[in-house]
C-alpha cells in the first residue's frame, strides 16, 4: 500500500487515535504516522475504525469528545512534567507521548482508585470494541471488508445469507462420568 | 374530564416473573396488562451483528454500578430473549443457606423437595429437557475432557433449547433467529396473550402510588424506539393487583422511588443483593496438547479452536456441589461462551511485563489472535449478598449512556472476605483442572475496571421468614403494601451456584396461588389452575397438595 498522508490531523482526532491505539495498538498507516505508536504489527483499533465508532452518536460519548481530548491533553503534560519529559510541541501533548509512556498514563486512569475512572473506562471499552466487534458496521460486511480485528481473531464468515451455523460442533461422544447424584431432571441433588 | 384506565393485574416486566404471573392470571379470568419497558422483538428481528442498533443492543441491558456491574435483557421476554437457557435446578442445601443473617435465609416453607413440584410445573412448561453427548459442543466437551482428566466429573445441563433447531451460532445473546431457544417467547407469553393479556411494550413504569380504594396507580413513561434515552409522556393504569416483576436490578429502585407515595418500604428493599457469585475465567488453549493430551479432534485436522462454535454453557462442573462442605466454599464451574465486546475486555494476560497492563496492550492483542481457542469457564460461588442500591435515579433504574444498552446505576458491592475467598478458590481450581499437563494458560477476568458484574441478579427484594432481612414474606407479597407481589428474581434469597432462571420460574409458580387468592379478596373474578402453556396437565397435578398452605392469610 503506498503511504498516504493524515486523513485527518486534527488535534482532536490524533489525541483519541492515540488512545485508541494504546487499547490495541496497530501498525502505523503510513511513515510519519504519528497517532498510532506501530507499537504491533497489523490494524489496530485506529485502523480497526475506533474514530469512525466513537464519532458515531449511538455511543453516547460522542458530544464528550472535545472533553476527552482537552483533559487527555491535560493529563499528558502533567504526567511528562512529573516525568520531566520534554514534549515534541508540535504535537498534542499525549500523542507526543511514546507508546510505554501512554500506556502508564492510560493504566494509571483506568485504576480503580483514580477519581476520572469511570470517564476513561467507557473510552477504553469503545476502542476496543471497534477492534473486537466493529460495533460501527454490520459484522457480515466487516468481514467481508477485511475488517482487521475479526479477522486478526479468525471470525468465521458467515452463511450467504449473513447467518451463522456450524452443522459441526460436538465431539459427540461422552467425555466424563456424571456427578454421582444427578436426577433424573439433569440437575445436581 | 378522562378517568385513569383501570385493570384487575398490573404486571411491571415481561421477564421470567412478569411472564408467568402474566399468563396464570390471565387464563384464570383477571384483566391483566403487563408493562415493557424494552421493545417486542419477534424471530426476524433477530440479527447475527455485533452493530450497535441491531437486536444485540436493542434487546439487552447493561447498568454499571460502583463494583458491580449488571447485564440483562431489556425487551418484551426479558432475560430469556438473551439468555442462555441452561435451566438446573439448584441444589438441596442451597434451601439451607444462612448466609450473613444466622439462620435460615428461605422461608422455613421452601426446601427443595416443596419447591420440586413447582420446578416440574416450569420443566413441563418451557419445556426444559436434559442434553446428551451429541447435544454438548466442542467447548463443553473440552471442558468435560479436562474435567475428566483431573478425575472429576462433569454433566450436560438440562436447558430450555430444542436441539433439533439449534444451529449452534452462539448469537444466543441476540435472540434466537431459529426459534431453538425457547424463550418466554415461545410458551408463556403467546399463552397470556391467548388468554386476553395485554402486553405494552416501551412502556417503562417509574413509581406506584396507592389510591384510597387500596387500589394502586402505577405511572409510566413511553420510551423511543430506538434511542432509549428519550422518553415521551405516559400515563398511569389503576390496578387491584401490582405484581412487580422488572428483574432485581429494576425492580427495588421502583420501589425506592415510590416510597414517598407507597409509605415506608421494609428495610430489605434494595440490600441484600447478590450477583450469584458470578466470575468468569478465560483460559487460551494450546492446540497441540488438547489433542495429545485430551485425544480430541474435531476430524478435520483441528482437536479444538471452536470458541465461536456452539450455544453457551452445555457442560458444568458440580463436584464441589456438596451440602457436606462449609458454606462459602460451595461452587459450580461451568463452561460458557460470552461474545467478542462484552465477552474479552475483561479477561487479562498471564504474561503482562511490569508496565504493562493485563487488559489491554500488544499482549493483549495477541491473546486475542487466539480466540478461537479460547474457552470461558464461569463460576457460581456462594457471595454475602454484598450489594446495596442507592438512592434511584431520576428514572428507570440508571442514566442511559448509550443509545440503547450502557447506562450507570446505583448499585454499590463491595465484596467481602468470604466472597473473595470462594473466587480465588474456584480461580485456583479452574487453573489446576485446566493448566495441568500444559493444556491452557488461565486468568480470571479482571474485577478492577468496573467492578465484579453479573448476568445473574439475585435477592434484593428477598422473601423470608424474618421482616428484618426480607422484604417479601413466603407468598412474595411486600411487607406492609397487601396487593403488591414480587416475583422475578428479586424474590430469591441469595445466591444458588448454579444458573438461577430454574429457581426464579419456579418460585414464581409457587407464588400463583397466593397472588390468585389476593385478587379474589379485591373481588377479581379469578381462579388458580390453568395448565402448561401448551395444555399439558401431568405437573398441574403435582401442586394440588401444596396449594392450602399457598393461599392461606
Ligand atoms: C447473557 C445472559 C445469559 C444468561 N444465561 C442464563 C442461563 O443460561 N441460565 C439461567 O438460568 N439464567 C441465565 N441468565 C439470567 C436470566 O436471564 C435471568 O436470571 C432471568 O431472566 C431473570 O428473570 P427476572 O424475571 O428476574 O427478570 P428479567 O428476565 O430480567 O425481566 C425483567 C424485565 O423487566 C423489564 N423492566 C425493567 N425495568 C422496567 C420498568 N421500570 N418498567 C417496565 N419494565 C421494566 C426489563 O426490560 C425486563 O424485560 C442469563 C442472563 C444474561 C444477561
Amino acid at each position: 500500500m503506498p503511504p498516504r498522508a493524515p486523513a485527518d490531523d486534527n488535534p482532536r482526532t490524533t489525541t483519541l487515535e492515540a488512545f485508541a491505539d494504546t487499547i490495541v495498538p496497530g501498525e502505523k498507516r503510513y511513515p510519519d504516522d504519528v497517532a498510532v505508536a506501530g507499537a504491533a504489527e497489523g490494524g489496530g483499533a485506529v485502523q480497526a475504525g475506533a474514530i469512525e465508532l466513537l464519532e458515531w452518536n449511538a455511543t453516547g460519548v460522542t458530544e464528550g469528545l472535545d472533553d476527552y481530548a482537552r483533559m487527555l491533553s491535560d493529563h499528558a503534560r502533567d504526567y511528562a512534567a512529573e516525568h520531566g519529559l520534554t514534549l515534541d510541541e508540535s504535537l498534542p501533548p499525549f500523542v507526543a507521548l511514546s507508546f510505554e509512556h501512554r500506556t502508564a498514563l492510560v493504566r494509571r486512569l483506568t485504576a480503580p482508585d483514580h477519581p476520572e475512572k469511570p470517564f476513561w473506562v467507557l473510552l477504553t471499552l469503545f476502542s476496543n470494541m471497534a477492534y473486537d466487534s466493529a460495533a460501527h458496521m454490520s459484522t457480515a460486511e466487516a468481514i467481508a471488508a477485511g475488517h482487521p480485528g475479526l479477522l486478526a481473531m479468525g471470525v468465521a464468515r458467515p452463511d450467504e445469507d449473513g447467518l451463522w451455523r456450524f452443522p459441526a460442533h460436538s465431539y459427540g461422544r461422552p467425555l466424563a462420568r456424571l456427578h454421582p447424584d444427578t436426577t433424573p431432571s439433569g440437575s445436581p441433588a | 374530564m378522562t378517568s385513569t384506565e383501570r385493570t384487575d393485574v398490573l404486571v411491571v416486566g415481561s421477564g421470567f416473573g412478569g411472564a408467568i404471573a402474566a399468563y396464570h392470571l390471565a387464563a384464570g379470568g383477571a384483566r391483566v396488562v403487563v408493562l415493557e419497558r424494552g421493545p417486542w422483538l419477534g424471530t426476524q428481528d433477530f440479527e447475527h451483528d455485533f452493530k450497535l442498533g441491531s437486536s444485540y443492543t436493542r434487546a439487552f441491558d447493561f447498568v454499571v454500578g460502583d463494583g458491580m456491574s449488571v447485564l440483562g435483557g431489556n425487551c418484551v421476554g426479558g432475560g430469556s430473549v438473551v439468555y442462555f437457557a441452561a435451566m438446573p435446578r439448584a441444589p438441596r442445601f442451597i434451601f439451607e443457606r444462612h448466609g450473613t443473617i444466622g439462620r435460615r435465609m428461605w422461608p422455613a416453607s421452601v426446601t427443595r423437595d416443596t419447591l420440586d413440584p413447582w420446578y416440574d410445573r416450569v420443566a413441563e412448561s418451557i419445556p426444559v429437557t436434559t442434553q446428551d453427548w451429541n447435544d454438548v459442543t466442542y467447548a463443553g466437551g473440552l471442558w468435560a475432557a479436562a474435567c475428566d482428566h483431573s478425575g472429576r466429573t462433569a454433566n450436560p445441563v438440562p436447558v430450555a433449547i430444542d436441539n433439533t433447531k439449534c444451529v449452534n451460532c452462539n448469537w444466543m445473546m441476540a435472540g434466537c433467529r431459529f426459534d431453538a431457544k425457547r424463550s418466554l417467547l415461545t410458551n408463556y407469553l403467546p399463552a397470556a396473550l391467548a388468554h386476553g393479556a395485554q402486553i405494552r411494550p416501551l412502556h417503562e413504569v417509574q413509581q406506584i402510588a396507592r389510591n384510597d380504594d387500596g387500589s394502586y396507580r402505577v405511572h409510566y413513561d413511553l420510551i423511543d424506539e430506538e434511542d432509549y434515552r428519550i422518553r415521551y409522556d405516559g400515563g398511569a393504569i389503576d390496578a387491584k393487583i401490582v405484581v412487580l416483576a422488572a428483574g432485581a436490578g429494576a425492580t427495588p429502585v421502583i420501589l425506592q422511588r415510590s416510597e414517598a407515595t407507597l409509605g415506608a418500604m421494609p428495610h430489605a428493599v434494595g440490600r441484600y443483593f447478590s450477583g450469584n457469585g458470578e466470575r468468569l475465567n478465560t483460559a487460551v488453549l494450546n492446540e497441540d496438547r488438547v489433542r495429545e493430551v485430551l485425544g480430541l479432534s474435531r476430524g478435520d485436522g483441528l482437536a479444538y479452536a471452536a470458541n465461536q462454535i456452539g450455544k453457551g454453557p452445555t457442560v458444568a462442573n458440580w463436584d464441589r456441589l456438596d451440602g457436606s462442605l462449609p458454606e462459602f466454599t460451595r461452587y459450580s464451574l461451568e463452561q460458557l461462551y460470552f461474545p467478542p465486546g462484552l465477552g474479552t475486555i475483561l479477561a487479562q494476560v498471564a504474561d503482562a511485563a511490569p508496565g504493562e497492563s493485563t487488559w489491554f496492550g500488544v499482549k493483549k492483542k495477541e491473546m486475542l489472535r487466539r480466540w478461537q481457542s479460547w474457552l470461558i469457564i464461569f463460576q457460581m460461588i456462594e457471595d454475602a449478598n454484598e450489594g446495596v442500591f442507592g438512592p434511584p435515579p431520576a428514572k428507570g433504574n440508571a442514566d442511559r449512556v448509550s443509545q440503547q444498552m450502557l447506562g450507570i446505576g446505583r448499585l454499590k458491592y463491595d465484596p467481602v472476605e468470604s466472597t473473595l475467598r470462594a473466587w480465588a478458590m474456584a480461580d485456583a481450581e479452574v487453573k489446576e483442572i485446566l493448566e495441568r499437563d500444559g493444556l491452557a494458560t488461565v486468568t480470571a477476568w479482571t474485577n478492577d475496571v468496573i467492578g465484579a458484574y453479573t448476568v445473574h441478579p439475585l435477592a434484593s427484594c428477598r422473601i423470608g421468614d424474618d421482616p428484618a432481612t426480607s422484604a417479601l414474606d413466603d407468598r412474595n407479597e411486600l411487607r406492609g403494601h397487601p396487593g403488591i407481589f414480587v416475583t422475578d428474581g428479586s424474590a430469591v434469597p441469595g445466591a444458588l451456584t448454579v444458573n438461577p432462571a430454574m429457581t426464579i420460574a419456579a418460585l414464581a409458580e409457587r407464588a400463583i396461588p397466593g397472588i390468585v387468592r389476593a385478587a379474589q379478596e379485591r373481588g377479581v373474578d379469578v381462579t388458580y389452575g390453568a395448565p402448561a402453556p401448551d395444555g399439558g396437565i401431568s405437573a398441574r397435578r403435582g401442586v394440588a397438595d401444596l396449594l392450602p398452605s399457598l393461599t392461606r392469610r
